[in-house]
């Protein structure tokens, strides 16, 4: 199988890419790691006329401070975010999630950018990045503009990108203060999309928690928060029934679908057997 | 057509190609480099799994245009000049990690990429490490131990045991 013929073009800066996917024509596509792109490509399920090749864009890759935010290049690979010591001290979330995608090959060449915008909701990354509140930014041929997790996931597969847009960094708050976390991912074998996975960021405070920060993979469209959860475990005693408690709620306001893998309903008993276990662990109990 | 040029096994081969072309078939179809094979064709297996710049990669899901300039090792080049085998190739043939050998080139070389980020791989580690390469036969104990084996030989820490057998 191979994908249906194609214009390739490989910029080096992120102004000649803008300017390529400009001149494209009616059909261009954005490749990143292109290792969900090439699949669809081989499979005929896309066939664009034009494909802009981010890989050649040195600035896209690579992890680096900016006061109290990460900033990530869209371009850095899954392999490179799994090792990088600024995610293992201030985001250790995206680490976490990020060893569970795929596999080895995989990783190694499929990226965080490209990942977050091809916005499969049984993509593991999608849900972190909502959870830690990561805001995009994004460049196009009008200049660069930023927009918040909440608001980049629009429907299945679908962002807030607007066509002649590309996703170049993405800006991630540092986690500071006592945050234990922990990506849940149940998968029927090794490299499967998640059936469900939840991550979770907790807060501990005097044997509270202060704060938790739930992200759903695969229980709608778009990646979504469990609210209800979050907040009943703002304040409450950091035990294993507080959080046991809270976790039952996690399926309000999800709208999961139903497939070969699960049924609606499973996902939902699912997402909270997840919630607990991950908030369980995020909170050290 | 665009022009690529990449150092294959140690040799560079400069080519016309069309940008859909997939690596691996460009690999095998217009370098003979039928070392390595395509398995499935949707990414899963790992059979086709090559070095591009020292990492391992499934070469069907990437494009032969995207590794240009770039050094790709298959399973032709990871033995000795001398046609002594790789560490790695000869652990396999030790502890037979193989029934019909088909996923063979490929999980010698997602084994070698793991082995050079995790030098002792525990059994789990080994089983993770290799979760992007399936082998239909379901041979993955003796792989396992393959892999546990080339481990002890790549490190020095452990000598291997010369076997008694077929080859010997």
């Amino acid at each position: 199988m191979i994908p249906a013929p194609f214009e390739y073009v490989r910029p080096t800066t992120v102004e000649e890419a803008v300017q390529a996917v400009a001149e494209g024509g009616e059909d261009v596509k954005v490749m990143a790691g292109g290792q969900s792109l090439i699949p669809v490509m081989r499979l005929r399920l896309a066939a664009p006329e034009t494909i802009v090749d981010l890989g050649g864009i040195a600035e896209l890759r690579g992890v680096r401070e900016e006061g109290d935010h990460l900033v990530i290049g869209a371009m850095t690979t899954h392999a490179e975010v799994v090792t990088d010591p600024l995610i293992a001290q201030h985001a250790r979330l995206i680490a976490e999630a990020t060893e569970t995608v795929a596999d080895r090959q995989t990783r190694r060449r499929g990226t965080f950018g490209g990942a977050l915008a091809h916005a499969d909701p049984a993509g593991d990354l999608a849900a972190v990045a909502l959870a830690l509140d990561a805001e995009m930014v994004i460049a196009g041929p009008s200049g660069r503009r930023t927009v918040p997790a909440r608001e980049f996931f629009v429907d299945y597969l679908t962002t807030s990108l607007e066509e002649g847009e590309i996703l170049v960094e993405i800006r991630v708050p540092k986690l500071s203060g006592d945050w234990g976390v922990r990506y849940e991912k149940f998968n029927r074998v090794a490299q499967a999309w998640s059936i469900v996975a939840v991550a979770a960021a907790v807060r501990r405070e005097d044997g509270h928690i202060a704060e938790a920060r739930i992200g759903l993979t695969n229980m709608g469209p778009t990646p979504l928060r469990a609210s209800a959860t979050e907040a009943a475990l703002a304040g409450a005693p950091a035990t294993a029934d507080a959080v046991a408690s809270a976790a039952r709620s996690a399926a309000e306001g999800t709208s999961p679908s139903s497939d070969l893998n699960a049924q609606a309903d499973y996902r939902e008993h699912l997402v909270q057997v997840l919630t607990r276990r991950a908030v369980t662990a995020a909170a050290g109990l | 057509m665009t022009r690529v040029s990449m150092q294959v096994d140690g040799v560079t081969y400069t080519d016309e190609v069309e940008p859909r072309t997939l690596l691996v078939h460009h690999l095998r179809e217009a370098l003979g480099k039928v070392g390595t094979v395509v398995g499935c064709d949707t990414s899963n297996c790992g059979a086709c799994t090559v070095h591009l710049d020292g990492q391992a990669v499934k070469s069907c899901t990437v494009l032969a245009v995207q590794a240009d300039g770039a050094e790709v090792t298959t399973i032709e080049g990871v033995a000795a000049p001398d046609g002594s085998l790789h560490p790695v190739q000869k652990a396999f043939h030790e502890m037979h990690g193989l029934q019909c050998g088909y996923c063979t080139p490929g999980m010698i070389m997602a084994s070698i990429d793991l082995l050079k980020e995790n030098p002792n791989p525990s059994d789990t580690e080994v089983r993770e490490g290799i979760e992007g390469n399936l082998c239909r036969c379901t041979g993955y104990q003796n792989i396992v131990r393959a892999v546990q084996q080339a481990a002890g030989e790549l490190s020095g820490s452990a000598t291997t045991p010369e076997t008694t057998g077929a080859q010997a």
